[in-house]
């Protein structure tokens, strides 16, 4: 095992790894602008250099000594760039002298000659490791008083990515990711010297599923999303912990919010699911849902119509509906798409006060959907979640014969959360027969039109709770936009804006929707059919189902975060918690 | 009150209790003030002319092809009151970003002038306009219909930037 010494830290490392990767797996932060964990060694920005060098020896093979006693460092003759140099025994490495940081200013300085330093319009600024290393490592004075050299702003790379050639360090990163992780290499450099620039190949457009990834990677504005462009600034926004819902990988994401309103998702690192990247078709999609288009508050049907009611009398109704069903004429569909909070509380519901076993919930697959890297052709977030918490039977009504138990009055009531049947219209159709029909949803679909009695729930983005992913880790999420029900729960992420505004500010007037987490409805039905449920927060249900269902066993809420998800069955020999390499360090405030 | 203070020799002596002599005191200065050069204005016929100095509502300067403003946002967010509220767009023209949406809360702007200080475009400056009156919240807040002002009409205030910043 090579010892080396960083800026006299004693580091003990394995073999064959670079110095920058043995500084950052010891949590020193060697600054880089190409270097990347995820992808090859191209070593080609020069921001890493250091000073390296090693203990001198006497010709009697002793170690030279200093007047104090210390070792007499024998230095490079010139710097070596961290993350291509491989480490070796008794390496002493200087990251922090004078040469070092004469070599840092001196690659800051031409790195900014044609650089347009347009951060007023630029979306990177505020996580820009330009910018943040200008602060650090540079005089902030330029020599050069030729012209800049100009280039093209605008190019679309493909149909999320906009290329500006001026703002680009010739880092490579985007193309080394088409080419190693994206596996679509039509990315290259063309030109030399300061006219370099990036361009697909000819014929080709960068439109990989993954293609937005750059965008975060990129050290510098000049990858930006068309998506995005110019929506927000970063210091306007909070960025809160969550998990992609779109399918069953379960992405480790950032949800970028204003004026209580899903401004962008990002990727988090999470080395155990998604390691640094997410899915384009997430990143456009899984935000526009919590932001439009959503159902307010409680409805009961009257006659044709819904119409809207107060929460407790609507569950009241709710209630008196399924009492009015012998147990075996009600059929409860929990929902791979809830939480795992939400769906323990529906499998007691049924199980405690209903005493049906007639529970199961729908799988929504689109093999077209899979790939090699990240996508799964389950596109529901907690599949395994609510199969470990007993919402699939293996007796009484199941999904393959509830359309049957329907046509022949078997099953008369159906309680349904958080699901659509747009892709079932067999069971669409069904379900349209029955007697009484609860549905819970966030969103209006031909389910909820069906409706009898009606709830609007909390979009994952809004609820505290867990998913369990296709390895069957179950991870935690955060609420990051604001409703009626959660605005006091603590640690919710808030921007400057949503934080200060006042009521007659014009820019803090996002709605605070009127829906609630499933768990909390669920519990309401369940009171009022006698249950005496206190459930008072996700956390409190969460601490129940870690004793009741085994897999969740020894669970909590902190240790989720903790270790960044946990393995079902695992809690007592959890994964090592990995050191997280974060790209760009935000500086919001 | 402070009640130590109220001994004898601080109370009202006997001259000032009667009231008379000072009635005749007051209105001797009053009297006195009225054959002096008068100071006042007949405002609002007669109006001020501030000088380019002069820190007034802050406003957007329009240029010829439109507003100097890039909708950085930098503004909003160095203001202390909170009052200004950015909303950048794209554009085709060269400077790609343009504010879609420029409010600045009037009853919020302490008029510090930080906008003016940090905007990178010299976009918004203070003006000599210090006649705001509002009837109600709503239309304290000015959008860019009233912020944007030709940019001849500022010329002061530029001139005094150019020499003094
Ligand atoms: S890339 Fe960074 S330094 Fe360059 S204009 Fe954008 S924010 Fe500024
Ligand atoms: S576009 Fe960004 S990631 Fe690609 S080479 Fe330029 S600076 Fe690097
Ligand atoms: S003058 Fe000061 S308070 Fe008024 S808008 Fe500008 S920064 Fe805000
Ligand atoms: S700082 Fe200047 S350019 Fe930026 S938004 Fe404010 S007025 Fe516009
Ligand atoms: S990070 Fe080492 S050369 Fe770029």
């Amino acid at each position: 095992m090579p010892q080396i010494t960083i800026d006299g830290q004693r580091i003990e490392t394995s073999a064959g790894k670079t110095i920058i990767e043995a500084a950052q797996e010891n949590g020193i932060t060697i600054p880089h602008f190409c270097w990347h964990p995820a992808l090859s060694v191209s070593g080609n920005c020069r921001m890493c250099l250091v000073n390296t060098g090693f203990p001198r020896k006497a010709p009697d093979g002793t170690f030279e000594r200093d007047a104090d006693g210390n070792n007499v460092i024998g230095w490079g003759p010139k710097l070596s760039i961290a993350c291509a140099t491989p480490v070796a025994d008794g390496m002493v490495i200087d990251t922090q002298g004078d040469k070092t940081e004469h070599a840092q200013n001196a690659v800051m300085e031409f790195l900014l000659i044609n650089h347009p330093l347009d951060c007023p319009i630029c979306d990177e600024a505020g996580q820009c490791k330009l910018q943040e290393y200008e602060f650090l490592h540079s005089k902030g004075k330029s020599r050069f008083d030729e012209k800049k050299n100009h280039k093209d702003k605008r190019v679309p790379l493909g149909p999320n990515v906009m290329f500006d050639a001026e703002r680009c360090i010739s880092c490579s990163r985007c193309i080394r990711f088409a080419d190693e992780v994206a596996t679509q290499p039509v990315l290259t450099f063309v030109d030399r010297g300061d006219h370099v620039t990036i361009e697909t190949f000819p014929g080709t457009q960068f439109d990989s599923p993954y293609s937005m990834n750059v965008i975060d990677i990129c050290p510098v504005g000049a990858l930006t999303s068309i998506d995005f462009r110019f929506t927000s600034r970063v210091w306007e926004m909070s960025f809160t912990d969550s998990i992609c819902p779109g399918c069953s990988r379960g992405c480790n994401i950032k949800v970028g919010v204003r004026n209580n309103e899903i401004l962008r998702l990002e990727p988090r690192t999470n080395m155990h699911v998604n390691t640094y990247w997410m899915c384009d078709d997430a990143r456009l999609n899984q935000y526009k849902f919590v932001n439009e288009n959503r159902l307010s508050g409680a409805m009961i049907r009257s006659g044709n119509t819904l119409v809207p009611a107060t929460w407790e009398i609507a569950a009241e109704k709710a209630a008196k509906l399924l009492h009015s069903y012998k147990p075996s004429e009600i059929m409860i569909l929990g929902s791979a798409r809830a939480t795992n909070e939400d769906n323990f509380l529906l499998s007691r519901l049924s199980h405690k006060i209903l005493k049906t076993t007639h529970i199961d919930f729908l799988h929504h697959t689109d093999n077209d959907f899979a790939d090699k890297l990240l996508r799964t052709s389950d596109r529901t977030a907690n599949a395994h979640g609510a199969m470990e918490i007993g919402i699939k039977q293996h007796h009484g009504v199941s999904m393959d014969n509830l359309v049957e138990k329907i046509k022949n009055h078997s099953i008369k009531a159906v309680y349904v959360i958080d699901e659509h049947v747009a892709d079932n219209p067999e069971l669409a159709n069904a379900l349209s027969l029955v007697e009484c029909l609860i549905v819970h949803a966030s969103n209006p679909t031909s389910l909820t039109i069906m409706a009898h009695v009606l709830f609007a729930t909390s979009t994952y983005a809004e609820t505290e709770g867990t998913f369990t992913n296709m390895n069957k880790r179950v991870q935690y999420l955060m609420p990051a936009v604001a409703t009626l029900d959660n605005e006091r729960i603590a640690g919710l992420e808030m921007s400057r804006w949503d934080k200060f505004g006042a009521r007659n500010d014009r820019w803090s007037q996002g709605v605070r929707r009127d829906c609630k987490p499933g768990w909390e409805i669920i519990q309401l039905i369940a009171n009022h059919l006698g249950a005496g449920w206190h459930f008072s927060d996700a956390e409190s249900v969460f601490k129940e189902l870690s004793i009741d269902v085994k897999g969740f066993h020894g669970m909590s809420y902190e240790l989720l975060q903790e270790y960044q998800g946990i393995t079902l069955g695992t809690t007592d020999h959890s994964d090592v918690k990995a050191v997280v390499y974060e790209s760009h360090i935000f500086k919001p405030n | 009150m402070n009640v130590e203070k109220n001994t004898e020799k601080n109370r009202l002596n006997f001259w000032e209790r009667i009231y008379l002599p000072e009635i005749a005191r007051g209105l001797g200065l009053t009297f006195k003030q009225m054959l002096k050069p008068k100071m006042t204005r007949q405002y609002p016929e007669e109006k001020w002319e501030p000088t380019g100095s002069y820190r007034g509502r802050p406003v957007l300067v329009l240029e010829e092809d439109g507003e100097r403003c890039v909708a950085c946002s930098l503004c909003s967010r160095v203001c202390p009151a909170l009052a200004i509220e950015v909303q950048a767009g794209e554009t085709t023209k060269e400077k790609e970003r343009y504010p879609v949406k420029f409010e600045i809360n009037m009853l919020r702007c302490i008029y510090c002038g930080f906008c003016e200080e940090v905007c990178p475009e010299e976009a918004i400056i203070m003006s000599k306009d210090y006649e705001l009156i509002f009837t109600n919240q709503e239309d304290a807040i000015l959008g860019k219909d009233k912020l944007l002002i030709p940019i001849a009409q500022l010329q002061d205030r530029l001139e005094f930037l150019r020499q003094y910043r």
